[in-house]
């Protein structure tokens, strides 16, 4: 059983890696795809969806920073929300009120976010399974809690505005003209990811969740890897939360509360856990759902739990495993096929 | 090489080791036996730094090193393949083997090393794309000897290499255990199959709950009464 899960994760692995390989081409026209997709959008007078494009890539950069924390180093977060927020909230702030460049203060925040990582990273040393699940929740609803009731910083319930971002002069001032800001940032995020896991810190990370006492044994350092992880998944999260905030430009306490830090769970566990590419397929999955259903009440939530449930029951390696079971299914239905007419 | 002087270890409340003592020479195998329980395991960890002894001293190569990080005494040749394999079983046998390298200061000599592994277990080399998870126990133990290795040990700790294997391979795992100590690599072989451990091994001390119960050469421990009753099975296999 335990030999046919993993041949199954191998075998994806390597179709990946095809993937991947044949690589240049296929990335090409997917790169292509990305930068022709909005213009026509926006061409067509659909600036909201342009606008929706951007916000999936918001998610798929926090969803990605969640993936290296859970997926790959075995660390589960159900407060991840919480470091979007602080992120948001200090840029909006220094931008805001202070004046300070766009690009310094999406440094900073996200810098904020990770320092807040690593102060949640030392202490979840000594926390294993549910106890780590319980901090993660208390950090994500004390951000929360806070962001609403520190009126004088916050704005409180009501929220506070973000100004427009702008890069040397340049304002990114249409849904547009954000989206190509927010794809290069996206870029960036999954190329750094991507390598970062293919090399050596990313290896002593997933042996640190395959096994802790032979990670040691080895001489991995558990605490460095595991608050490093912290810290650079934190670090994801604070990027994702100031490009929000510029986004929408507004903040306010209901965007980034423990619904969506539960949504960011689900979009691993979906997508497939430990895997780039999984990262990004359950973002686009969860966060599209709810604007594709919007019409009908209550039934994006409904359908968001039904397909985790079908996905932790029948598709354990998540969404991006989906084409190599199809395709083991259908050499097994041949492999039939062929007994039988061979016994007749 | 290696003295253990009157170690202590707890868990919690519970005393899991009293008052070892011990000593692994360089250049031999030294075979800790005992029952299940006895703290075999618990002595492997103390030398390792996983956990911290309460009383007494840890020396190698001139060095104390009880209250050295696990990530120290690796880097200074005191390197574990752990009880039950713990491979990582998503990672590929050559990822696997460059785990073993983490603690290394001279990479240079890490194609070196690969190379020593795959001589000794060409199976690995034929594997090496293969996700660990998928490999028989055999391969499963192959790899872990072969990870340690790739920390370039000067003591090798290894935790029942024999659990679950057959005795085909196990015999076959010992052989190149025996190799590598040829090689010049100083082991501490803990082991429930007392015969085989006594055959390969010079010395050997034995455990019981807690404690060394008997010491000595190894040659000499597979001729003692007590030994033959409760480690050989000789009480049923005579006659």
């Amino acid at each position: 059983m335990e030999r046919g899960i993993n041949n199954e994760r191998n075998g994806n692995q390597g179709l990946l890696r095809r993937i991947a390989g044949t690589g240049l081409s296929a990335r090409l026209l997917l790169g292509a795809a990305l930068i022709v997709l909005p213009i026509v959008t926006a061409a067509l007078g659909r600036s909201y969806v342009v606008y929706l494009y951007s916000l999936v890539m918001v998610y798929v950069i926090v969803t990605l920073g969640l993936n290296i924390l859970t997926g790959y180093t075995g660390q589960i977060s159900i407060g991840h929300a919480g470091f979007m927020a602080v992120a948001a909230y200090t840029s909006a702030i220094l931008t805001g009120r202070f004046g300070v460049p766009f690009s310094l203060a999406l440094i900073v925040a996200s810098l904020l976010a990770a320092a807040l990582g690593l102060g949640l990273g030392v202490p979840a040393l000594r926390l294993q399974g549910h106890y780590l699940a319980i901090a993660t929740l208390g950090f994500g609803v004390a951000v929360g809690q806070l962001s609403a009731s520190w009126d004088k910083l916050t704005g409180g319930y009501q929220g506070m505005k973000a100004p427009v971002a702008a890069i040397l002069g340049f304002r990114f001032d249409t849904d547009l003209k954000y989206y190509y800001l927010v794809l290069v940032l996206t870029w960036l995020s999954v190329e750094a990811a991507q390598n970062m896991l293919c090399s050596r810190p990313g290896r002593a990370l997933m042996a640190v969740r395959d096994s802790e006492v032979a990670a040691q044994a080895m001489g991995i350092n558990l605490a460095k890897y595991k608050v490093t992880a912290f810290a650079v998944s934190a670090f994801y999260a604070g990027i994702a939360g100031v490009l929000h905030a510029h986004l929408t430009r507004y903040v306010s306490p209901y965007d980034f509360n423990m619904g969506v830090s539960m949504t960011l769970l689900s979009a691993i566990v979906v997508g497939g856990l430990g895997s780039v590419p999984g990262s990004i397929l359950g973002a686009v999955f969860m966060t599209i759902l709810p604007h594709v259903f919007s019409r009908v009440k209550n039934l994006p939530l409904i359908l968001a739990g039904l397909s985790l449930i079908l996905v932790v029951l029948f598709l354990p390696y998540g969404l991006v495993s989906l084409p190599l079971k199809i395709k083991s299914a259908a050499l097994r239905a041949r492999a039939r096929r062929a007994t039988k007419s061979g016994n007749a | 090489m290696l003295q253990l002087d009157s170690i202590d270890v707890s868990y919690g409340p519970v005393r899991a080791l009293s008052g070892v003592s011990m000593e692994v020479p360089e250049g031999d195998i030294v075979a800790l036996l005992g029952s299940n329980g006895a703290g075999k395991s618990t002595t492997l960890r103390a030398i390792s730094g996983i956990v911290r002894p309460t009383r007494g001293t840890i020396v190698f190569a001139g060095q104390r090193i009880d209250a050295l990080s696990p990530e120290r005494i690796v880097s200074m040749g005191v390197v574990q393949a752990p009880e039950g394999r713990q491979v990582f079983p998503e990672l590929s046998v050559k990822e696997n083997l460059l785990i073993g390298t983490y603690s290394r200061r001279d990479r240079r000599r890490v194609p070196e090393d690969f190379s020593r592994v795959y001589t000794h277990f060409p199976i690995l080399k034929e594997r090496q794309a293969q996700a660990a998870g998928t490999l028989s126990g055999g391969e499963q133990q192959m790899l872990a000897i072969g990870r340690a290795l790739m920390a370039s040990p000067k003591l090798l700790l290894l935790d029942e290499p024999s659990l679950g294997l057959a005795p085909l391979i196990t015999k076959q795992i010992f052989e190149i255990i025996r190799a590598l100590n040829k090689e010049g690599t100083t082991i501490l072989l803990v082991e429930q199959n007392a015969r085989l451990a006594l055959a390969v091994s010079k010395y050997a001390y034995i455990l019981e709950t807690g404690s060394v119960t008997l010491a000595g050469r190894s040659e000499d421990l597979l001729a003692t009464e007590e030994v033959k009753r409760s480690y050989l099975g000789a009480g049923h296999s005579a006659r």
